[in-house]
């Protein structure tokens, strides 16, 4: 069943490119100064660009995610949702606290904490942002009629990111302390709760997509999510190796985190088979092909990528270095940023009442993205390769060889220009769609016998 | 078959478990870990506003330090013992974007007085016990014998 209210899930969608295409912007000023280009110096220092770059990242995949809450909920829930005038108010502040944060970043207002820049103000206006959702939300789910795995495991993950934002919030005259409790929110966000809304998000599209039993679906991703935890908490131990933090985290970060890829590999298996199951093909071919592609891209870039330096003796050569930029390009590309373009795939047909399931321009989109940006993951792997070797292994002191590294960021530009080319083209297929319309949520979806 | 009751147990307990023994252990972390690793007993007056100074400038977005930031410029854990004092002082009060290998850090002008809190702060962190990082180089190590 489709709600009229599920229509506010377009405007956090439109604003996801939106900032999407920002963050890219800053890639670039990024790239060429590395390369020995930093014309832009005087007026984007490189820690102001790498601040919006980050942050953009981090609003933009938050952005998807509520739009998918916000359409998901009610339809898991059978209900509207509870008050869509509270969704536009939210999604209003949301966007205005984004800009005043990157505004704020050209003028050095800012925390200079690695992924946790917004300034403490901000962050109190971040929550009550965020607390405004989770009222929409989890209100919305009580009142409905049902309240499915696949909707609690959603919500679940989305209460969890709220709390973990907690422990960055506060200050410590040690320097270790600060680091500590910033992984609390980083790396139990992106290996934590983030696993279950994208756990939650991908049950959901499978379930839609493949039409294989919700019962079955459900039963394996509790597996997942179960493996997730198990691994993922103290997996938080990998980033406790070498920041002033007692041995023990050395054997037990690296015994866990060395288990994260399983929920990943979960993950892809998962959407393999459940898509060969499957009794039904949705039309949406576009939409499947976005949603296997975060399945697997997630199990390269998070799980294999992850697990190439996360043993603690790897760890000790490569931490800090664009070995680790290596990995979160295509971890945060191919976990976040595919699943909440297949949700926009999937969502956009039934929006708009458009049925434009597989056009060219799309399925381009799809290939000339993953290809850019498995070329760019290449590129900071050589980087990253030479520096470690250099630098690390050689001894060479860091400038010097950061100014051998030129040629990778000319093969990383040249790669993100692809990369851009085709988000954009997503983008144009996007706007081509044009707004969401209340007849088009009236009609039912449908399905292709195989 | 595994049911869908058992996966949910599954992922109750493993949960549980697993939180309650991360609990445990950051709890020693934070007690008895750190202060002892980082000798929090050294941590001057001076140091803390070197820190203070430090999150200000967002210097973690070109440099790393314990290995955590941007990799843009050079990591700064033993920077003190790498450097001393008076170069990072010229570094920290340049009014031109210091460079003299031809990338730029902004030009901070720090006063005399900022710039000896950071040379504290970059001391202190340097006399960490960071389990072995950075490493001395294989190819150093390997001269040397
Ligand atoms: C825009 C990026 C940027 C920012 C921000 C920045 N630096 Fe730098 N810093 C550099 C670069 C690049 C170098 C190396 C310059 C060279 O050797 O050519 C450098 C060099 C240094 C050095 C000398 C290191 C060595 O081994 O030669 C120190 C010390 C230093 N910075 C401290 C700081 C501190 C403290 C802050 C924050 C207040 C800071 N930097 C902020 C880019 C930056
Ligand atoms: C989708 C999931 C993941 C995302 C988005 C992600 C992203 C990132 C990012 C952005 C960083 C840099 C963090 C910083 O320095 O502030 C990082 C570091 C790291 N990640 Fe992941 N990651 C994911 C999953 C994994 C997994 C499953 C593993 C292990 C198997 C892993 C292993 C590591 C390690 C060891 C580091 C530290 C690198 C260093 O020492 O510099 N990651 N990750
Ligand atoms: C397409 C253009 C892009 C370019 C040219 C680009 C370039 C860069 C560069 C040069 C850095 C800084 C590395 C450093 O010196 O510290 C960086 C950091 C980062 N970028 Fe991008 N990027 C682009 C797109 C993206 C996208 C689409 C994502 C996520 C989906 C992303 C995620 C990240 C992350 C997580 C970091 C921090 C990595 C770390 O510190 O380990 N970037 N990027
Ligand atoms: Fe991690």
């Amino acid at each position: 069943m489709k709600y009229k209210s599920q229509k506010v899930a377009y405007w956090f969608f439109a604003l996801s490119m939106l900032l999407l295409v920002l963050q890219v912007t800053y890639g670039f000023i990024m790239g060429f100064a590395h390369m020995g280009y930093d014309g832009l110096h005087d007026v984007i220092p490189f820690n102001t660009a790498i601040a919006v770059h980050k942050n953009l990242l981090v609003v933009w995949i938050l952005s998807g995610f509520m739009g998918a809450a916000y359409y998901i909920i009610p339809d898991e829930a059978e209900t509207e949702l509870c008050c869509p005038k509270l969704a536009y108010l939210q999604l209003i502040a949301l966007a205005v606290v984004g800009v005043i944060a990157i505004v704020g970043f050209h003028f050095g207002w800012w925390e200079g904490r690695k992924f946790l820049e917004i300034p403490r103000e901000l962050d109190y206006l971040v929550v009550i942002d965020v607390l405004l959702f989770l009222y929409i939300i989890l209100v919305t789910l009580w009142k409905g009629k049902k309240r499915t795995t696949t909707a609690l495991v959603l919500s679940g993950g989305l209460v969890g990111a709220a709390l973990l934002y907690l422990p960055g919030m506060i200050w410590f005259d040690n320097h270790a302390y600060d680091s500590f409790f910033r992984w609390w929110v980083v790396h139990l966000w992106v290996e934590g709760v983030w696993e279950l809304i994208m756990g939650g998000i991908l049950a959901y599209l499978l379930i839609k997509l493949t039409g294989v039993d919700r019962e079955v679906i459900e039963k394996w991703l509790y597996v997942i999510v179960g493996l997730t935890f198990l691994s993922g908490i103290l997996g938080t131990g990998h980033h406790y190796y070498y920041t002033g933090t007692p041995e023990y985290w050395l054997v037990i970060g690296g015994i866990f985190s060395a288990l994260e890829p399983l929920a990943f590999l979960g993950m892809a298996l998962f959407a393999m088979v459940m898509y060969r199951k499957g009794e039904k093909r949705h039309p949406n071919k576009l939409a499947l092909m976005w949603t296997l592609g975060a399945a697997i891209m997630s199990f390269l870039g998070a799980g294999m990528l992850g697990l190439a330096h996360t043993l603690p003796q790897v760890n000790l050569w490569t931490h800090g270095t664009l070995v680790t930029a290596m990995h979160g390009h295509l971890a945060f590309w191919g976990a976040y940023g595919m699943l909440v373009f297949a949700f926009i795939a999937y969502v956009m047909p039934n929006l708009t009442g458009r049925k434009r399931y597989f056009t060219k321009t799309g399925e381009y989109a799809f290939w000339i993205a993953n290809v850019g940006m498995i070329l760019m993951t290449s590129a900071f792997a050589a980087a990253g390769v030479q520096q470690v070797a250099m630098e690390r292994i050689g001894g060479f002191d860091f400038m010097l060889v950061a100014n051998e590294l030129w040629y990778h960021f000319l093969v990383l530009i040249i790669a993100a220009t692809i990369f851009t080319i085709g988000i954009l083209m997503f983008m144009w297929e996007f706007i081509k769609y044009g707004m969401p319309t209340d007849s088009a949520m009236q009609s039912q979806e449908e399905f292709q016998p195989i | 078959m595994l049911t869908k009751r058992q996966a949910l147990l599954f992922f109750l307990i493993g949960t549980f478990l697993f939180s309650i023994i991360f609990i445990g252990l950051s709890f020693d972390t934070v007690r008895r870990g750190i202060p002892e690793k980082t000798h929090e007993e050294n941590m001057t007056e001076a140091v803390v506003k070197g820190r203070v100074l430090w999150d200000k400038h967002n210097c973690m977005g070109c440099h790393t330090i314990m290995g955590e930031g941007a990799y843009y410029a050079p990591e700064l854990t033993k920077v003190y013992q790498r450097r001393g004092p008076e170069f990072i002082k010229a570094v920290l009060m340049s009014e031109k974007p210091w460079a003299p290998r031809g990338r730029k850090m902004v030009a901070y002008g720090f006063s005399e007085e900022e710039a000896n809190h950071m040379v504290e702060f970059l001391k202190w962190i340097g006399e960490a016990d960071l389990n072995g990082f950075p490493p001395e180089p294989t190819f150093k190590k390997y001269l040397k014998n």
